[in-house]
C-alpha cells in the first residue's frame, strides 16, 4: 500500500471545523466575536449595529459577543441555547465554528457540535480555574473523538496577566487530561475582551512563548488521515443507467468515508457477505482512476450482484465487524427518560435497523468520572454504556477506529425524535460480563 | 431511480482557475452537499427542490447534476413566484429548467391572493412574507415531504441555527428551541403524515464559496448579478431599483448608476449595490473585500428588526 500513501488532501487542510465550549460566563461568544473582529471578518454594517447597541447602553467598548448570540430567546436571557454555526476564513484556512451552549441542560448540543469537530476550544475563566463544566467539556470532546483539545484560559486581564494563575490551571488541566487519556492538549492564556493572544500576540504576557489562538488553529494538522484507514463506502443510492446494448447497469452512489479505491480492487459487501471487484468509479466530470476519503462518487462492480442502500462496501482484508448486537457509549438527549418498552431505530452510516437497548451496563457521573452500575433508566444528558440488540445484522467499526462507521443515532420509532447518540466500543473495551467492571474513562 | 442520460446545461466561458487551497475547500463543500442531496433522495418519498433563478439555487442545481446525472433528478423543481420578480430572472429560471430537462412547478402569490388565502392590506405591501402561505399550500397540494433549498447559515443569525435536515410540523412551523440533535453526517429524516423537512445542502457555504464555485463551474447566472447601468432611487445610503413595485418618496433622487445585485428576490425588497464588477472574477475579488454583509446591504425585509428573519422562519418562511 506504500504507493497509496500521499499527503493529506487540500480539502483536509483547507477546512478546519472546531467547536467552542465553556461555562455561561466564560466569555465564549466574546472570544468568537473577537476572532471574527480582529481577523477583519466582520462587515461594516454589523460593526455599526454593535456601535448602535453600545450607544444605547451608554458604553464605549463594543460588545463583540452580540455577533454570536442569534436567537431572540438568547438575547433575552443573555445565554447561548443552541448550536450556532459561523464561518470565517484566513489566507491559511476556512473555519467552520460550532458555538455550543455552556449550560448543563444543553450538554446534548455540546455533543452535537463536537461530533463533527477536528478541534475543540474550551474556555476557562482564569479567576475560577477548572470547574465541573470544564471537566465535562474536556471529557465529552475527548469521548467524541475530537483530535485537538485547545484550552483558552480567558480573562487573564482580571488576574493581572499573571503567569502563576495560568500555570496552576495548566497543571490541573494536564492532570485531568492524563486521567481521561487525552493526548493532544494545547493551552493559550488570552483576554477575549482586550484581544490578547486571540489573533494578535500579547505584550502583557511576555512569559507565554506559544502561538496566539488563531495562529494555533491555522496550523493544527488535520485530525485523522482517513486515507490510511481501511476502505469504507456506505451505499446511499442505487442508480440504474442504460447501457449502449439496451440493457441496464447499476451504479452505487455514496461517499468514501475512509481509505481509497480504484478499479480492479476487491471489495466485500457487508452485511450480506459477498465479495466482488470494482469495475469502474466515476463522478459527474467523468471516470476516475482512483478516489479517496471524502469524495462523493459512483461505483460499478463486476458481476450481477444486487446491492441496496445500507450495504457497506469495504476492504476485504480489513473488514468491519458484522453483528446483531453491539456495545456502545451513548449520550441520552431526549427529555423523556429511557423506557425498555419503547421501540428504537439505529441509524449507522446509511443503514437504519430496528433496535432495543438490552442492558444499561453503567452510567457515568461526568463530574467525578465514577460509574454507577446498572441504573434503572437514563435521563436527558446522561452518558452510559449500553448493550444494544439489533433486528438485522449491521456492519460497523469501533468509533475509536472509524468515526463514520462507528457512530450511530438512536431514533424513537414512535415519536421520530433523535433520542441518543452512540459510539461503538472496541471488542476489548467491552465490559466482560453484565454488571461487571467499572466505566472506562479512557473510552 | 431509472434514468436516461441528460446533458449538463451549457457553461458560460470563464477564465482563470482558483488556487489550490480554495479548490480543496470547494471540493470539501461540494462532496458534503452531494452527500446531503443523495440522503434527501433516499430518505424522502416526495422531495422538491426550490429553484428561484438566484445564484444559490443555481449552484444547487449544479450539485444536483453532480449527485444524480446521468440520471434524472429524483425530484421536480419548484418556484414560488411573488409576481414581482425581475423578468430576466423568470426567463432564466424557465430556460435553465428546460436545458436541464427537469420539471418546473410554479405557484404564484397572486393565485393565493385571488383565492383569498392571502389578504392584501395596501397596494405596496411587500409580497415577500406572503410567499409563506403559497409555499405551504403548494407543499400540501403536491404532498411534498421535503423541500431542498439553497439557504446558507452565514446569511443571517437565525439561519445559523438551522439543522441540515430541519423539521417542520404539520403547520409548517420551525421550533428553534426543540430541534432534533444532528450529529456526524447522520440525518434523521423520519416524519409523520403532514409534516415535512427543509433540507439545506449549502448550509456550510459562504457567499465567497458560492462565487468561487460559480467561477470554477462556469455557471450561467441572470445578468443582473453583474455590473450594469440601472436607474435607481437614492435614499440615504441605499439604492432602490426603479420599478412599478417600489413606491418612491417625493425626495428620492432618481439617477442612473452602475450597480449589481448580490441577492435576487422580490423586486420590492431587493436592493442593488454600486459596483463595477462585470465578471465573475471581479465579483470574487470584490466579495473578498466586501465591507457590507450580503443581506445587510441588500434586503429591506431583514432590516425591520434584529429578529425579523427568525420571526418569519418560525411560521414557515424559507
Amino acid at each position: 500500500m506504500a504507493e497509496l500513501a500521499t499527503k493529506a488532501t487540500d480539502a483536509e487542510i483547507g477546512v478546519l471545523r472546531f467547536s467552542t465550549a465553556g461555562s455561561v460566563d466564560d466569555g465564549k461568544s466574546s472570544l468568537i466575536g473577537r476572532m471574527l473582529y480582529d481577523s477583519n471578518s466582520v462587515t461594516s454594517d454589523r460593526i455599526e449595529a454593535l456601535e448602535r447597541a453600545a450607544r444605547r447602553k451608554g458604553e464605549t467598548d463594543l460588545d463583540l459577543s452580540l455577533l454570536m448570540d442569534g436567537l431572540t430567546i438568547e438575547r433575552e436571557q443573555g445565554i447561548t441555547i443552541d448550536v450556532a454555526y459561523s464561518y470565517f476564513a484566513t489566507p491559511q484556512r476556512k473555519f467552520i465554528i460550532a458555538d455550543t451552549p455552556g449550560h448543563e441542560q444543553y450538554t446534548r448540543n455540546m455533543v452535537t457540535g463536537a461530533s463533527t469537530a477536528d478541534a475543540a476550544v474550551i474556555l476557562i475563566d482564569a479567576r475560577r480555574g477548572m470547574t465541573t463544566q470544564t471537566r465535562r467539556h474536556l471529557y465529552l470532546s475527548h469521548l467524541l473523538g475530537v483530535a485537538h483539545l485547545v484550552i483558552a484560559v480567558n480573562k487573564m486581564d482580571l488576574v493581572a496577566f499573571g503567569q502563576k494563575a495560568y500555570a496552576a490551571i495548566a497543571r490541573s488541566v494536564e492532570e485531568f487530561a492524563r486521567a481521561i487519556g487525552a493526548e493532544r492538549i494545547y493551552l493559550v492564556p488570552i483576554s477575549a475582551k482586550f484581544g490578547d493572544n486571540v489573533v494578535h500576540g500579547s505584550a502583557r504576557m511576555p512569559w507565554y512563548e506559544g502561538k496566539p489562538l488563531l495562529a494555533l488553529l491555522e496550523t493544527l494538522p488535520p485530525a485523522i488521515l482517513t486515507h490510511y484507514t481501511p476502505f469504507r463506502f456506505p451505499v446511499q443510492l442505487v442508480r440504474r443507467v442504460p447501457a449502449p446494448n439496451g440493457e441496464q447497469f447499476r451504479q452505487y452512489l455514496g461517499r468514501i468515508e475512509s481509505g481509497r479505491v480504484r478499479p480492479g480492487d476487491e471489495i466485500a459487501i457487508l452485511p450480506s457477505a459477498r465479495v466482488t471487484r470494482v469495475r469502474a468509479i466515476s463522478h459527474f466530470d467523468g471516470p476516475l482512476e482512483h478516489a479517496e476519503a471524502g469524495k462523493s462518487i459512483a461505483i460499478e462492480v463486476e458481476g450481477d450482484i444486487d446491492i441496496g442502500r445500507g450495504e457497506l462496501l469495504s476492504a476485504p482484508l480489513q473488514p468491519p465487524r458484522v453483528d446483531k448486537k453491539l456495545t456502545a457509549t451513548i449520550c441520552w438527549f431526549a427529555d423523556e427518560t429511557f423506557t425498555p418498552a419503547a421501540r428504537y431505530l439505529v441509524k449507522c452510516g446509511t443503514r437504519t435497523v430496528a433496535a432495543r437497548i438490552a442492558e444499561i451496563v453503567n452510567r457515568l457521573d461526568i463530574a467525578t468520572l465514577a460509574s454507577e452500575p446498572a441504573p434503572e433508566t437514563l435521563k436527558s444528558n446522561d452518558i452510559a454504556q449500553v448493550r444494544i440488540a439489533l433486528a438485522q445484522p449491521l456492519a460497523f467499526d469501533a468509533y475509536k477506529d472509524n468515526r463514520a462507521t462507528g457512530a450511530f443515532i438512536l431514533i424513537d420509532a414512535d415519536t421520530n425524535a433523535t433520542v441518543a447518540a452512540g459510539m461503538i466500543a472496541r471488542p476489548d473495551d467491552e465490559p466482560a460480563a453484565p454488571d461487571a467492571a467499572g466505566f472506562d474513562p479512557g473510552l | 431511480m431509472d434514468s436516461s442520460p441528460v446533458p449538463p446545461f451549457a457553461p458560460v466561458p470563464a477564465s482563470g482557475a482558483p488556487g489550490p487551497s480554495t479548490a480543496g475547500q470547494l471540493d470539501h463543500l461540494e462532496s458534503e452537499a452531494i452527500y446531503i442531496l443523495r440522503e434527501a433522495a433516499a430518505e424522502f418519498s416526495n422531495p422538491v427542490l426550490l429553484f428561484s433563478g438566484g445564484k444559490d439555487s443555481t449552484v444547487l442545481l449544479r450539485l444536483a447534476e453532480k449527485a444524480f446525472r446521468p440520471g434524472k433528478f429524483p425530484f421536480p423543481l419548484m418556484h414560488v413566484d411573488t409576481g414581482q420578480n425581475f423578468p430576466e430572472v423568470i426567463e432564466f429560471r424557465d430556460r435553465i429548467a428546460q436545458l436541464l430537462g427537469e420539471r418546473l412547478i410554479v405557484r404564484t402569490v397572486q393565485d393565493s391572493i385571488d383565492r383569498g388565502r392571502v389578504r392584501v392590506r395596501h397596494a405596496h405591501q411587500s409580497r415577500n412574507a406572503m410567499q409563506t402561505v403559497t409555499l405551504l399550500d403548494a407543499i400540501k397540494e403536491f404532498g411534498f415531504d421535503a423541500c431542498i433549498g439553497g439557504a446558507r447559515r452565514d446569511e443571517e443569525k437565525a439561519r445559523a441555527k438551522e439543522r441540515i435536515f430541519s423539521f417542520r410540523n404539520s403547520f409548517g412551523e420551525w421550533d428553534p428551541r426543540h430541534q432534533r440533535p444532528e450529529l456526524w453526517s447522520l440525518y434523521n429524516g423520519r416524519l409523520d403524515k403532514g409534516e415535512h423537512m427543509r433540507v439545506f445542502p449549502l448550509s456550510n457555504w459562504t457567499e465567497i464559496d458560492i462565487w468561487r464555485y460559480i467561477e470554477r463551474e462556469r455557471l450561467a447566472l441572470p445578468s443582473l448579478y453583474y455590473a450594469h447601468e440601472r436607474p435607481v432611487a437614492v435614499r440615504g445610503n441605499i439604492l432602490l431599483p426603479v420599478s412599478e413595485f417600489v413606491p418612491l418618496n417625493d425626495d428620492d433622487a432618481v439617477e442612473t448608476r452602475v450597480v449589481r445585485f448580490r441577492t435576487v428576490g422580490d423586486i420590492s425588497c431587493t436592493l442593488p449595490v454600486e459596483s463595477s464588477a462585470a465578471t465573475v472574477e471581479a465579483i470574487v475579488a470584490e466579495t473578498l473585500n466586501a465591507a457590507l454583509s450580503e443581506r445587510g446591504a441588500t434586503r429591506l425585509d431583514d432590516q425591520t428588526s434584529d429578529a425579523s428573519m427568525e420571526e418569519r422562519k418560525r411560521v414557515g418562511y424559507f
